[in-house]
């Protein structure tokens, strides 16, 4: 049995930029300030929803399982199952591909699917041999002179906490940061500092246009902290971002000869984003109108070192299961990880020996317009919150695809630990596009 | 976090440990007495025809009869417990106490109660009391009179009894200071509050707090002789001694007369005597207890807060009890809109809020978020939970999921109207459209309505937090069912409804007005505003009339007073020029830091001023009192005790009178008729009395 299953609305929180210290809101109360809009505008109760599958990397130790934590705040209901998933810089996609195999095989007809992470809010970890100290200490038998005893091999860098962080964006296999497996990347397609600097500012001009334009209307919703402060906007854009400005930061990296900067990799945020995954049944009973079909998904693996092609296998499979080649489809959304990595996916594509050999294909791919891709800005502009990103591209391509017209999009991204996601989805026309 | 699940709802009931299977006992309506396999006796008390266990007559007699029964069989122990899910018992049944005259009959009457209590008290078995939910004045000096005291996580404790001019008269007294610090108990009962579980153990009024799935092992150790019992300290029973009763007693006075003067409130007073002259001795406490008791009972106060009690009940069953709002959307930010949203929120209602901006939406949840972490006690999912429910909208999406919409936009008709022509289109089936209105007739407000019977005014009053009066407004269109609809609601949110008609200022503004309208007179005539305010304190009001104006906000104040002005055509002068400058310059009261008084820390700042000639308390109260009679007259409310529960809930009107129509009638509607003839002789029509008076001769 495999039914239809649409992609009926969604809507993300503004991706905040984190600026040293925790942000207002935790995972799941962005997912809360993200899911409340979403479900008041449905012409179903909350209750209503089957189960609730939200990605997030970094669980904090207050919410442990925080899909069902949040859906008990949205008022779901007791009854309502829910359960978390964490692929990385996938979590996001692989919850609404989760809900998309639930409802296609009848597990469900209608899903709340998507991501939430709240960077600011990462753990500090002590170190492991403080640690083994604090359990020698408390384990301690030998009665107040052995506590004593234990207490005494204390070393005052115990007290330098590890960012959690920091230790989440490396890979353990390699031991690479992700920034590195970027250097490797540029390294192999021949990606020049200068591309990856003009690509990051296009970005944040991208980003700053949709901004004004009014393109992000309907997929953000503000956020209102504790104190009463309204987050209405992405607020790690700068659409004064220029080559020259960008030139002078230095690799953080891999100094001095990297070439990738914080100005050319995607910023770390806070945010969330859930999406409305309906069967055709669900869509009959409460009246609602599909905005786009998902058609198919891939996961793809290949070696941590060089994660960031992830976007290439994971794309290329679902291209090929398609019958369809990279100029059938008309948008795609590929996560901005880091510029350097973005643009060596392009030029994997665009490599003719790369695609025989490791792709299977004929020749190369094709090459994909900067005017088809990422075509409202990125992670890079708007940030990465690595839990939430892989449903907010899916999301927005179905925001972008009503705007631009055409049928078919992909959203794909790379994913730390060598892996990558990719989802294809087409428009239902007769929304958006003609309006 | 409420939520409806039906494998919780089954298994809820074997929660509760009430014993054995409760078995009718021969005999006994409301108690049920059963033997546990360990021999131990547990009497349950369900009170019938009552949601709320009470100590009636009739309850206390057949506790007696249980007393009797456990003489003759010799249990181990015996369990005392509530089989209401809600909680323990309520305190005694103060219709029982309502309109007594003949002193030496409550006397007996008393007596009779303390000799059960005593004989409970005098059992030489363990005697347990176990509380859950609530445990209140008369049903918790039945606790102290038991050896253990076992609470269920949760319970709140008091003595209310103050706040019907009453203290405790069922061995309480005596037996709360013998057993606790003196002091924390005197402050206890002084001040009627509530304390919570951790309080209750923290001064020893409780032996044990455990959840209720260890109730029955709690029992068991207090059976076993295991359980400690809490007990005064050393320091505590130095605190009971005569000097230090007699320096206590002398600062508790102090701070009473703060909170509630002796001239207006005896309770108090009577309490600190009671203790400062017995404390110390059990027997001779516990006997002056009844004397003191019966004697405030006959009092005016006494008498006319139990009117007030009852006047709460009367409003409450006003609310009926078939309850559809879930979803509550309010429009319009502001003040009284963002308040009224928090306080739904705060009840369990999923509520959105919406403004043509999202900066004051911001502001009231920032309030809404400083007002739950001021009223949880600390309990931050309490906090969670409330914010959880309370949904910024800026674009208005609740509209259309909302079973009623309030609308708190400000008192401009049209700007009422588009919002109306905007919102109801949008609106579900049956749901219900209110105003907050507190000056524009509905029936303004109506045109252009498709369905205007489904209007209805749903007036709160500032703050929202903590005036429980709630006005809702008729019109000759509005269908029954809605306007039922609106006074449930009004109850579903721990609120008292006030049907009213729609008419200018309806109840409370109206009534108001004059009131304020005179102190501003005053002012012309040179009295310092201290002085005037003073004048109504003296009277027994809670606040002044220009401290309250500054906090209801003197641009609201003056828009109202010229509205009524218009539109009834009062003999009022115009407001002072003075005043209009004011607020024209910003200065309107406690929201700007300035008004008629300057305020600091949410506190206007007083200066000495010459005392007032108390003959003026005429000039303050009467025009309320002579408008709350044409009130009435004109059916904006066809019932006095609804008038007179409307003032002092939604004003604050001095409790112990009993509301404004009700204290006309004690002094003598006469001698008030008198006085109103010689202030309009003197002053001018505005105090003309009004026609309807002759229907209340």
């Amino acid at each position: 049995m495999s039914r239809a299953v649409y992609i009926v609305d969604g809507a993300r929180t503004p991706f905040l930029k984190v600026r040293g210290g925790p942000g207002p809101f935790t995972p799941v109360d962005l997912a809360v300030q993200c899911g409340r809009p979403l479900l008041l505008r449905q012409p179903f109760a909350p209750e209503a929803i089957d189960q609730v599958i939200l990605g997030c990397v970094n669980v904090i130790a207050d919410e442990a399982n925080p899909a069902r934590v949040a859906a008990l705040r949205l008022g779901c209901g007791a009854q309502t199952s829910a359960f978390t998933v964490q692929i990385n810089c996938g979590s996001g996609m692989q919850a609404m591909d989760t809900a998309y195999r639930y409802i296609a095989d009848g597990g469900g007809d209608l899903i709340l699917a998507g991501g939430t992470e709240a960077l600011s809010h990462a753990p500090l970890v002590l170190r492991q041999d403080a640690v083994e100290w604090l359990a020698a200490m408390q384990g301690s038998k030998d009665g107040p002179l052995g506590k004593l005893k234990a207490a005494a091999r204390f070393r005052p860098d115990f007290l330098k906490p590890i960012v959690g962080l920091e230790r989440g964006l490396t890979d353990p296999i390699t031991d690479l940061g992700m920034g590195q497996t970027a250097e490797l990347l540029a390294h192999l397609f021949g990606i020049s500092r200068e591309q990856a600097d003009a690509y990051a500012v296009e970005s944040h001009q991208r980003l700053a246009r949709a901004q004004a334009e009014g393109w992000l209307e309907g997929e953000l919703v503000p956020a209102f902290a504790r104190d009463g402060t309204v987050h209405d906007h992405d607020d790690g854009v700068r659409p004064d971002s220029a080559p020259d400005k960008l030139a002078k930061l230095r690799p953080v990296f891999e100094p001095p000869y990297g070439k990738v900067t914080a100005g050319n990799s995607s910023q770390i945020t806070d945010g969330a984003c859930w999406t409305i995954l309906a069967s055709e049944d669900a869509v009959a009973r409460y009246g609602l109108t599909p905005r786009a079909k998902i058609l198919d998904s891939q996961w793809s693996a290949l070696n941590p070192a060089i994660m960031g092609l992830g976007p290439v296998l994971a794309a290329t499979e679902l291209l090929k299961r398609g019958g369809l080649v990279l100029d059938d489809i008309d948008l795609w959304e590929l996560n901005e990880a880091f510029a350097a990595q973005v643009l060596a996916c392009l030029a994997a594509w665009e490599d003719d020996d790369f695609c025989r050999e490791v792709l299977g294909l004929d020749g190369a791919a094709g090459r994909i317009a900067r005017e088809r891709i990422n075509v409202d800005g990125g992670a890079i502009s708007l940030g990465h919150p690595v839990g939430a990103s892989g449903a907010r591209i899916a999301l927005h391509l179905v925001q972008a695809m009503e705007r631009h017209g055409g049928e078919l999009g992909i959203a794909t991204e790379c994913i730390g630990g060598g892996q990558g996601g990719a989802m294809l989805i087409e428009r239902i026309a007769n929304v958006g596009a003609a309006a | 976090m409420t939520m409806q699940d039906p494998v919780w709802t089954y298994l809820e009931d074997r929660n509760l440990t009430l014993g054995p299977r409760p078995v009718p006992s021969e005999g006994m309506r409301h108690w049920t007495l059963t033997r546990d396999a360990q021999g131990v006796a547990w009497a349950v008390l369900d009170k019938q025809g009552s949601g709320a266990n009470t100590l009636a007559q009739e309850v206390l007699e057949e506790f007696a009869q249980i007393l009797d029964r456990i003489d003759q069989r010799a249990p181990k122990a015996l369990v005392i417990r509530s089989g209401k899910r809600e909680g323990f018992l309520a305190g005694a049944d103060i219709g029982e106490f309502r309109g007594v005259t003949d002193e030496a009959a409550i006397r007996k009457r008393i007596e009779q109660a303390h000799a059960v209590v005593d004989r409970l008290a005098a059992l030489t078995i363990p005697t347990i009391a176990v509380m859950h939910g609530y445990a209140m004045g008369g049903g918790l000096e039945i606790a102290l009179a038991c050896t253990q005291r076992i609470a269920v996580e949760g319970t709140r404790f008091g003595f209310p009894e103050v706040q019907i001019g009453l203290h405790p008269g069922l061995g309480g007294t005596a037996r709360f200071t013998h057993i606790c610090d003196p002091i924390a108990a005197m402050s206890l009962m002084l001040t009627g509050k509530t304390i919570h579980d951790r309080q209750a153990k923290a001064m020893g009024l409780i032996d044990a707090l455990v959840p209720e799935r260890h109730v029955q092992a709690a029992v068991d150790a207090a059976v076993a002789g295991s359980l400690p019992q809490a007990r005064q300290g050393v320091l505590d029973k130095a605190k009971d001694s005569a000097p230090a009763r007699r320096i206590a007693a002398r600062q508790m006075r102090t701070e009473a007369e703060q909170q509630a003067p002796s001239a207006h409130y005896p309770a108090p007073y009577a309490l600190i005597d009671l203790w400062e002259e017995h404390g110390g001795d059990l027997d001779a406490m516990k006997r002056a207890e009844i004397a003191s008791f019966a004697k405030l009972m006959l009092t005016d106060t006494a008498q006319n807060l139990i009117r007030v009690f009852f006047l709460r009940q009367t409003l409450k069953d006003l609310a009926g009890k078939t309850d559809a709002i879930r979803h509550v959307h309010v429009i319009g930010a502001g003040a009284m809109g963002g308040d009224i949203a928090a306080w739904c929120a705060w009840k369990g209602l999923r509520t959105s809020l919406s403004d043509v901006k999202p900066e004051p939406i911001g502001g009231a949840q920032a309030r809404a978020a400083k007002l739950y972490e001021k009223i949880a006690h600390g309990d931050r999912l309490q906090v969670r939970d409330a914010l959880d429910r309370l949904i910024p909208d800026p674009d208005g999406l609740g509209i259309a999921q909302a079973d009623l919409v309030i609308e708190a936009a400000p008192e401009k008709a049209d700007l009422k109207r588009t919002l109306y022509a905007e919102a109801e289109p949008r609106m579900k089936q049956g749901a219900i459209l209110a105003t907050n209105t507190s000056s524009i007739p509905l029936p303004e407000l109506r045109e252009g309505l498709a369905r205007p019977e489904r209007l209805v005014g749903i007036h709160f009053f500032n703050p929202v937090s903590r005036l429980d009066l709630v006005e809702v407004i008729a019109h000759d269109r509005l269908a029954p069912e809605v306007e039922a609809a609106a006074r449930t609601f009004v109850g579903r949110i721990g609120k008292l409804p006030a049907p009213a008609r729609s008419a200018p200022g309806f109840i409370v503004n109206r009534i108001l007005t004059p009131y304020l309208a005179e102190a501003l007179i005053l002012m012309d005539e040179g009295l310092a505003p201290e002085t005037i305010d003073r004048v109504a304190t003296g009277f027994g009001m809670p606040m002044g009339p220009l401290e309250l104006a500054d906090q209801v906000g003197l641009d609201v104040a003056l828009d109202v007073a010229a509205m009524l002005k218009r539109e009834l055509g009062w003999a009022l002068p115009d407001a002072p020029q003075w005043l209009a400058d004011k607020v024209a310059a910003g200065d309107r009261g406690r929201k700007t830091g300035k008004g008629i008084y300057v305020w600091r820390d949410g506190k206007p700042v007083k200066s000495n001023s010459p005392d007032p000639d108390p003959e003026l308390a005429d000039r303050l109260i009467l025009p309320m009192v002579n408008t709350a009679v044409a009130v009435l007259r004109e059916n904006v409310s066809d019932d006095p005790d609804v008038i007179d529960a409307a003032m002092i809930f939604g004003t604050g009107f001095a409790p112990f009178r009993g509301g404004p129509i009700h204290y006309a009638q004690q002094r003598g509607i006469d001698d008030v008729l008198a006085a109103l003839s010689a202030l309009e002789h003197e002053h001018g029509a505005r105090f003309a009395p009004d026609a309807g008076w002759e229907a209340l001769r």
